[in-house]
């Protein structure tokens, strides 16, 4: 069944965070080599709910706290995967990355192609990302493009319950090392509220979303907009504001940055000729760019216009009204895909 | 000390009732003047007072993400703090850092929200000292959690091998969010971790202002003579969640009960007593201390908020000619692109 059709059969909704857990609660049913491992992950259920409810069935054997060690604990989640094992690990926030970064980058990404191929790491990377609540430049960076530069590791950055579920089943059935990057204002936190779009219809069994599968989550004929996680959402509202003044813009979700899927933005791009690409990421040398430079190279002949939207190179300040300045707004969206258009 | 003490504890109560302001009935972290996470520290405060009363302004400290007392005790502009902590364009980083970012480089105080990361540039601190002969000592503040960190243990290295003025003070409250001690470290005392790498470890019990003191005036007079660094562990309490807004249902309730059935401010007011001070002279030094924290808050929540082109400040000293930020689409069409 088509996805679409898929989630129109069913009533049932959910936040992302559910939908997350419950596919790593079925891939651990199904499969006693998985286990989560992560800071405050086991009895406070995570900080940002993503193991919410699991000790309760799994126990604190499989559903493990360990010290603020990252170093330690991600580097052992690649050492069980190289024994076979099915680990996932949590960084808290994206932003952590440096105090572990040689046993994601070097270990984890590295040690498949080092060894030839004969060694694999099917581990899970999982790390909350994102701003729009003033925790100022420590805790609310996306850092997608950093992760996505370095070879090695699979990329994956949902914007909806669907798309969540699916993606985790996958993420953790890979051979490959995936780190999943969810967005804290996407889970329907409690404490933070969601825009209204992620919460929506999740099928009970299980799917896999396979990666490199971008999703067109709106479409449109003048316009072509790529991006993911959180601002998928404001796209869309910014698209659905614009449809009054007779602006048809199509949005891409990417879904997945590593493998990305470059055929459906150069298959809108053919259609559309203008293309705006939105990122929660620092604008240099990241997302945007690399979008930009893959749809010039295969795609040169159809562009008539291109703008990016992303956080400008500055690291993200506290006060509000900085913050709302260097994140990108929905007014951004719709001021970029209007100059695409004149 | 009580007064840092008293300072510390109702500075946080008015900061409490500010963040509350607007995050009510629903708890949303964003909304309210003063949003993001906020972490406070009562039943911190004998830790901070009893070791910043032996520095000088010429002494760094580093803090980590509870820092308010800890910067309270060593001095830091309490008026700029907060106005910082508000998103102010008159505070201390210009709104730009905010309550796990305060930075007053007249006192040398600085701050991370990354656990155990303020211990090495505590050493380089220490290490600047040494170079130039001078009798500065450099004091890096952490949590219980937090000595499982590479950082840490590679700082207590370092300065150790290179007999370093640094005395790191580990603040014990029991409690690394939602991990108690047992389940994050092998050992229960913590100053442990300084027989491996030869330097003298030291635990203070029970929220025992004076102790600390006494333990630190020890280990910071070592630190100044030249005779390298110190692992201060103190005991304190945490009195709230871990943030504002922690539900704390991973906490047993008579964990939270021992916790405020302990108060550092209460043992030391009655040491005071003991040593000849009348209740009112207590109160005196407790109600200029709320003048002072009723004043700071004032005047920050007065202070103007910052532009919002300033965020493209700061980045660099000296900035790089030719930065760009927000360029125009660039139509293809004209420059040869479009065929
Ligand atoms: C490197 C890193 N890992 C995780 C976190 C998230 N975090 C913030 S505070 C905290 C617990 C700290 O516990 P402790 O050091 O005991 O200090 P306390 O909060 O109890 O004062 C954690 C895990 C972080 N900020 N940095």
């Amino acid at each position: 069944m088509a996805q679409k059709e898929r989630q129109q059969a069913v009533e049932r909704e959910l936040t992302m965070s559910r939908a997350m857990v419950e596919a790593i609660a079925h891939e651990m049913r199904e499969n006693d080599e998985v286990f989560y491992m992560g800071e405050d992950v086991a009895d406070y259920g995570g900080i940002f709910d993503s193991t919410e409810g699991l000790l309760d069935e799994f126990g604190h054997d499989r559903i493990m706290d360990v010290p603020i060690s990252e170093t330690a604990y991600i580097g052992a989640a690649v050492g069980a995967a190289q024994r076979g094992m099915r680990p996932i690990a949590e960084l808290m926030f994206a932003d952590f990355f440096g105090v572990c970064m040689d046993q994601i980058y070097n270990q984890m990404a590295k040690n498949t192609y080092m060894s030839g191929g004969n060694v694999s790491v099917p581990m899970v990377l999982t790390a909350a990302v994102g701003g729009t609540y003033n925790d100022a430049a420590q805790h609310s960076q996306t850092l997608y493009g950093t992760f996505a530069h370095l070879p090695g590791m699979k990329v994956v950055v949902p914007s909806t319950a669907y798309d969540a579920k699916g993606l985790m089943h996958n993420a953790i059935r890979d051979d490959d090392p995936v780190v999943y990057m969810f967005h804290k204002r996407l889970m329907g936190i409690g404490w933070m509220p969601a825009p209204d779009g992620p919460k929506t219809p999740v099928p009970d069994e299980p799917y896999a979303i396979p990666f490199g599968s971008a999703d067109v989550k709106r479409e449109g004929s003048d316009v072509t907009v790529v991006t993911l996680g959180l601002h998928v959402h404001r796209a869309l509202e910014a698209a659905e504001s614009l449809a009054d003044d007779g602006i048809d813009a199509e949005v891409i979700d990417l879904r997945t940055l590593v493998p990305l899927d470059t055929e459906t933005i150069l298959e809108s791009v053919a259609e559309t000729g203008r293309l705006v690409v939105v990122d929660e990421d620092y604008r240099s040398h990241g997302v945007t760019g690399e979008i930009i430079a893959r749809v010039a190279e295969e795609g040169l002949a159809d562009l008539e216009a291109v703008e990016r939207v992303a956080v400008p190179d500055v690291p993200l300040p506290y006060a509000r009204p900085m913050e709302d300045e260097v994140i990108p707004g929905t007014e951004d969206i719709e001021t970029a895909i209007r100059s695409v258009r004149s | 000390m009580f007064e840092d003490m008293v300072t510390a504890r109702y500075y946080e109560e008015r900061l409490q009732e500010e963040y509350l302001e607007g995050k009510q009935p629903a708890f949303d972290i964003s909304a309210g003047p003063i949003p993001g996470e906020l972490h406070l520290a009562a039943g911190h405060e004998a830790a901070a007072a009893g070791v910043c009363r032996h520095l000088r302004d010429s002494d760094t400290v580093t803090a980590p993400h509870r820092p308010h007392h800890v910067a309270i005790a060593k001095g830091v502009d309490l008026k700029r703090m907060t106005a910082e902590i508000f998103g102010r364009r008159t505070g201390l980083s210009g709104g730009k850092g905010g309550h796990m970012h305060l930075f007053d480089p007249d006192v040398n105080f600085a701050c991370s929200g990354i656990i155990a990361q303020g211990c090495p540039p505590a050493v380089g601190a220490g290490l600047a000292a040494t170079k130039r002969n001078e009798d500065a000592v450099a004091v890096a503040f952490l949590g219980e959690g937090a000595i499982s960190q590479g950082a840490f243990l590679e700082s207590l290295n370092l300065a150790a091998v290179q007999k370093l003025p640094v005395v790191f003070v580990v603040e014990d409250n029991d409690w690394a969010i939602s991990m108690p001690k047992e389940r994050v470290s092998g050992v229960d005392d913590g100053s442990q971790r300084a027989g491996g790498f030869d330097m003298p470890g030291v635990r203070v019990d029970y929220d025992d202002a004076t102790a600390v003191y006494d333990a630190a005036k020890e280990a910071i007079g070592r630190a100044r003579a030249g005779n390298g660094p110190t692992l201060l562990e103190v005991q304190v309490h945490r009195r709230m969640g871990h943030f504002m807004g922690d539900p704390e249902s991973y906490r047993p309730d008579e964990d939270k009960e021992a916790a405020h059935g302990r108060d550092s401010i209460e043992r030391l007011a009655a040491d005071l007593r003991a040593a000849g001070l009348e209740d009112d002279d207590l109160e005196e030094i407790r109600e200029r201390a709320r003048d002072r924290v009723d004043e700071a808050i004032e005047w920050a929540k007065d202070q103007p908020e910052p532009d919002p082109e300033e965020a493209h400040e700061d980045v660099f000293v000296n900035p790089p000619s030719g930065a760009t930020t927000d360029e125009p689409a660039h139509e293809l069409a004209e420059t040869g692109g479009d065929d």
